[in-house]
């Protein structure tokens, strides 16, 4: 098997097991896995399918300091985020937060605290297609 | 007069037509001065100011940060679903 990188931008499917199995640990007793997955409706109004840009250069270093500010404030142990790009058509994953930690309260919570932080601070843009054949960036 | 690359993304990059200009500036110029010479070439970019995230050689840099010959300022746009801009 590959090594597994963290912390990622890609254009491939997501897959949730190589990062399960590359954040346990002996000390951990919990895992929390978090899919984000492209959703055909937004405000009532139907989605045909989503893309994804990143400044990636940027956005991947990002992963890895939000990673850092979940630690800062819970006991976790390893973390690993991937988030995809380009074209995702609806029921595809657009990102995986996967946390290791002794004890799961503190892995659900460092879990929502990464995607929150994600979607306030890390440069990746989100357009909706919509099913009429318009589209437009969220913002 | 110093040169700076500039990085748009998503619908910046759809008004402006590219995914970089480059700029000349006054020596000693903000990351906020890069802004607004940008929004006088493109007006529509307007309506992003107060709204964004800006980034010096992909390191989040504050507006009034300057910037130098040869670096690359990124315009961060809001990312999808954020709302809790910081």
């Amino acid at each position: 098997m590959q090594p597994v990188e963290p912390f990622m931008i890609t254009e491939a499917p997501l897959d949730p097991a190589p990062l399960v199995a590359y954040v346990q640990t002996p000390g951990d007793g919990a895992v929390v896995t978090f899919a984000g997955v492209a959703r055909n409706h937004f405000g009532g109004r139907p989605t045909a399918f989503l893309s994804y840009e990143a400044y990636t250069e940027m956005a991947t270093p990002v992963l890895a300091r939000i990673a850092e500010e979940a630690r800062a404030r819970w006991p976790i142990g390893r973390v690993a985020v991937h988030h995809r790009i380009g074209t995702l058509e609806i029921g595809e994953t657009a990102v995986l937060v996967v946390v290791a930690a002794p004890h799961r309260q503190e892995a659900f919570q460092a879990a929502a605290y990464i995607m929150d932080r994600i979607k306030e601070i890390a440069p990746i843009w989100k357009k909706e297609h919509w099913a009429d054949g318009a589209a437009e960036w969220r913002e | 007069m110093i040169t700076v690359r500039v990085r748009l993304f998503a619908a910046h990059r759809d008004i402006v037509g590219r995914p970089e200009v480059t700029l000349q500036m006054e020596p000693g110029a903000t990351v906020g001065a890069v802004w607004e010479q940008l929004v006088a070439g493109y007006p529509s970019l307007g309506r992003y100011t107060g709204r964004l995230l800006y980034a010096v050689n992909q390191q989040f840099a504050e507006p009034d940060a300057s910037v130098d010959d040869g670096d690359e300022v990124a315009i961060i746009p809001p990312v999808s679903g954020g709302v809790d801009r910081r």
